[in-house]
């Protein structure tokens, strides 16, 4: 910034000392408030042991899940103690009953060469010898003796144990060789089987095949048309349980809109008997802005549990914590609105002799129902969201799923395409809510306007 | 009601009245119509829902409505004094050795006899989750909330990145993130933390950068005219307008966070959440209740202390109605 001489500075400091000389409170505050916060993260530092979970934590597995949620893994096992060297897959590997993938090579010589990716990264091995070729380098890993003993030097990338010698590739996979088998992770990008799984007629075909199956191929399953069974495979894919997870989502969703409707359906009557300036006893009011308050502070959590176990875990009960809550926060909400209306309108009703139903009709719902619509629209919003947090102890909906696929740590994939569903849905509603607001924001704009100038 | 109108003013007799009556009365109609329309199909969505979730549900509504209350009894403790009891860790007479009445094991021992009940102790975690991760939010919303705004950003196409960035951590499950991270960090309150700071990032920057669109920009035009740079701009032209504001919805933020961080808790978080979920899941009436009101308890003080702190720094504005 530009600079000043000392007398300009004073000069400045004498007209404007509300600015320059403050009283200590207001100078020191800030201050204060700085270095309460800086105590506090320290005492919180210590509460939570920070320093203890920091180091104890498993930082190189992030790189790994977060890989997982759009990669799956291969991974064939060579036993060499065999008369015969075969490939085996795990039960119900993504390579369904007869694996034969062109990546597992077996050579002319009797020795297997396994292409982790492409012949850069492989291993060729046979019962006495392998060669693990990456990253420009060949390491032959000698089996003869016993134990498994690399030729040579041994590369950063290859860990020697006593045992067991292990060749990570990066995200491609790893190689570990021990003497009496090789066993091979081969990682790819993308998600595995998502429309067929391994039991379904129609896995392995490609697109062009099933359709020219569905439209003119015979019947595969006898009795049903193959557009049906290919309609049954999916929805009930045994991997990605694709008619689980949307009917879950359904959940989610039915349970925030019923809860938050319900909730704006009772809140609304109960707000006008709240509302100091409408109810004819003073009590009431008082009397039912404790209730609100009682059913807002009793947390969605606390009424999400009770409910689970009087209805069972089920949206039955998610709908109704979220009703009970937005009880609270609707009538809280409602009542506030109506506390600030424009009085006018209401005297012009009362003075053409209007009953108490008339007055509330003509003289108050017309300026409030934006309000409390646009209110609405935005508990529906974040109890869409909230929805998924306590379906998690039971309430229903895609919570609990996503909290078991998650316990594992198996199944992150599954985890990414709930995840990616529920993001969708909550930008879909989002955008409605959004669009619906926007075109009552006008008159919303007029009421926020005379609430500012009445101060 | 019908409202007769009569209009003194213009002439009686020519049709242009009638024409307007009539204009008036066929405009109505057909508002009405579409307002009994619309009402019409959320009463079937209604509808249609509640039977979807009560098919769903494992029990059903009204197999289940006759049995609220026996639901209700085990709630109920033999000895209303064991919830006090259970609240403060004191000794009751009714200990027979059993979890549900062995109040004193959970005592948290700071300094020779004097301890702290496990119960306020849990609530302590869930409230210091909340705070931290609050802050957390705090810190980095705000840097991001000037880039992300449209009169102070830096560069449009950072704008836009952090714009997005924030969306993403604001719509991101929290569950997912606690998840993810209870995996790295080990269950409990630190990957809550995390997940919860995360999500108040692209809360409060969501909040903060509308905040900041709105701010006048005569005091940062006067410092771009004696040459001051962006973090000079928004220092003294952006912060001073908009920290109450922010300190504002922040105070917001917290009360959220301490009810997001009690359900956290239940799904393996640490904190009251989860011995709440194990007392009514194990059906131990005074311990719920002992929990139950330490929780209201809690979250209705945090409430009021943070609505009176709000009226004090931006006055009724922050009650109204964003729209």
């Amino acid at each position: 910034m530009a600079t000043m001489t000392s007398d300009e500075i004073s000069a400045i400091e004498d007209r404007f000392p509300q600015v320059f000389r403050r009283p200590p409170y207001k100078r020191f505050g800030p201050l204060l408030l700085l270095l309460g916060t800086v105590l506090y993260l320290a005492y919180a530092m210590w509460f939570f042991s920070l320093p203890q979970v920091l180091r104890e934590s498993h930082w190189e597995r992030l790189p790994l899940f977060l890989s997982q949620w759009i990669s799956y893994d291969l991974q064939p096992e060579f036993r060499l103690d065999q008369p015969e060297i075969t490939p085996k897959y795990p039960r119900f590997s993504a390579l369904g009953e007869n694996p034969d993938p062109d990546w597992v090579i077996k050579n002319p010589d009797g020795t297997f060469t396994v292409q982790i990716d492409g012949p850069a990264k492989s291993v060729t091995f046979d019962k006495t010898q392998a060669t693990i070729v990456a990253n420009g380098q060949t390491v032959p890993v000698s089996l003869t003796s016993g134990k498994p003993i690399v030729t040579g030097p041994v590369p950063n990338w290859i860990t020697a144990h006593d045992d067991e010698i292990v060749a990570k590739m990066g995200f491609a996979g790893e190689v570990r060789v021990t003497v009496d088998r090789v066993k091979v992770r081969k990682r790819f990008l993308g998600w595995a089987n998502f429309v067929f799984d391994t039991r379904s007629p129609f896995f392995g075909k490609s697109a062009g095949e099933v359709i020219s199956l569905i439209v003119s191929g015979p019947e595969l399953k006898p009795g049903t048309s193959n557009l049906a069974l290919a309609g049954d495979n999916i929805w009930n894919n045994a991997q990605w349980q694709h008619g689980d997870v949307w009917t879950k989502l359904l959940q989610t969703i039915v349970m925030a809109f019923l809860g938050t409707l319900l909730g704006g359906i009772v809140a609304f009557p109960l707000a006008f008997f709240a509302a100091r300036n409408i109810t004819p006893s003073g009590v009431l009011s008082q009397v039912l802005k404790r209730f609100f308050d009682f059913m807002r502070s009793v947390d969605m959590l606390i009424w999400a549990l009770f409910f689970t176990r009087a209805f069972g875990p089920g949206p039955l009960a998610g709908s109704a914590a979220i009703f009970f809550t937005e009880i609270g926060t609707l009538g809280k909400t409602y009542s506030e609105a109506l506390e600030n209306i424009d009085d006018k309108p209401r005297e012009g009703v009362v003075s053409t002799g209007a009953n108490g139903l008339l007055v509330q009709r003509y003289g108050v719902i017309p300026e409030v129902v934006p309000v409390f619509i646009s209110q609405t629209l935005y508990q529906w919003e974040s109890n869409t969201r909230g929805a998924t947090i306590i379906g998690a102890v039971g309430a229903g909906g895609i919570g609990l799923k996503l909290w078991e696929a998650m316990r594992t740590n198996s199944n992150w994939a599954n985890v990414f395409y709930m995840v990616l569903l529920t993001l969708l849905v909550v930008f879909i509603f989002d955008n409605i809510s959004n669009f619906l607001r926007r075109r009552l924001s006008r008159t919303i704009h007029d009421y926020n306007r005379i609430q500012a100038e009445r101060g | 009601m019908t409202i007769s109108v009569t209009a003194p003013s213009v002439p009686a007799a020519s049709g242009a009245t009638d024409q307007m009556a009539d204009t008036w009365r066929r405009q109505t109609s057909l508002r009405r119509f579409y307002t009994a329309l619309g009402v019409a199909l959320l009463l079937v969505a209604m509808f249609a829902s509640m039977w979807f979730a009560d098919e769903a549900n494992a029990g059903h509504f009204f197999d289940r409505l006759p049995h609220i209350l026996d639901f209700l009894s085990w709630l109920v403790p033999k000895d209303w004094n064991d919830v006090w009891r259970a609240l403060f860790d004191i000794a009751s007479p009714h200990d027979t050795g059993t979890q549900e009445f062995n109040f004193p094991l959970g005592r948290v021992y700071v300094w020779g006899g004097f301890y702290v009940p496990e119960y306020f102790e849990l609530m302590l975690t869930t409230v210091n989750v909340a705070l931290v991760s609050t802050f957390i939010g705090f810190v980095f919303a705000v840097p991001f909330s000037f880039i992300a705004a449209r009169n102070l950003t830096p560069h449009p196409v950072l704008r836009l990145v952090v714009k997005r960035f924030m969306e993403l951590l604001r719509a991101f499950p929290e569950i997912v993130i606690a998840g993810l991270f209870a995996a790295i960090v080990s269950i409990g309150p630190v990957a809550a933390i995390i997940a919860i700071g995360l999500h108040s990032i692209g809360a409060l920057g969501k909040l903060f950068y509308e905040i900041n669109e709105n701010i006048d920009m005569r005091a940062e035009e006067g410092l771009r005219a004696v040459g001051a740079n962006w973090f000079e701009r928004v220092r003294f032209a952006g912060l001073p307008q908009v920290l109450p504001n922010f300190m504002s919805y922040t105070l917001l933020r917290i009360e959220i966070n301490v009810r997001i961080s009690t359900i956290m808790g239940a799904v393996g978080g640490g904190g009251i959440g989860e011995e709440l979920k194990l007392s009514i899941s194990r059906g131990f009436g005074a311990k719920t209740l002992a929990l139950v009101l330490l929780l209201f308890t809690t979250i209705f003080i945090v409430d009021q202390f943070s609505a009176w702190l709000r009226r004090k720094l931006v006055g009724e504005q922050a009650f109204l109605m964003g729209a």
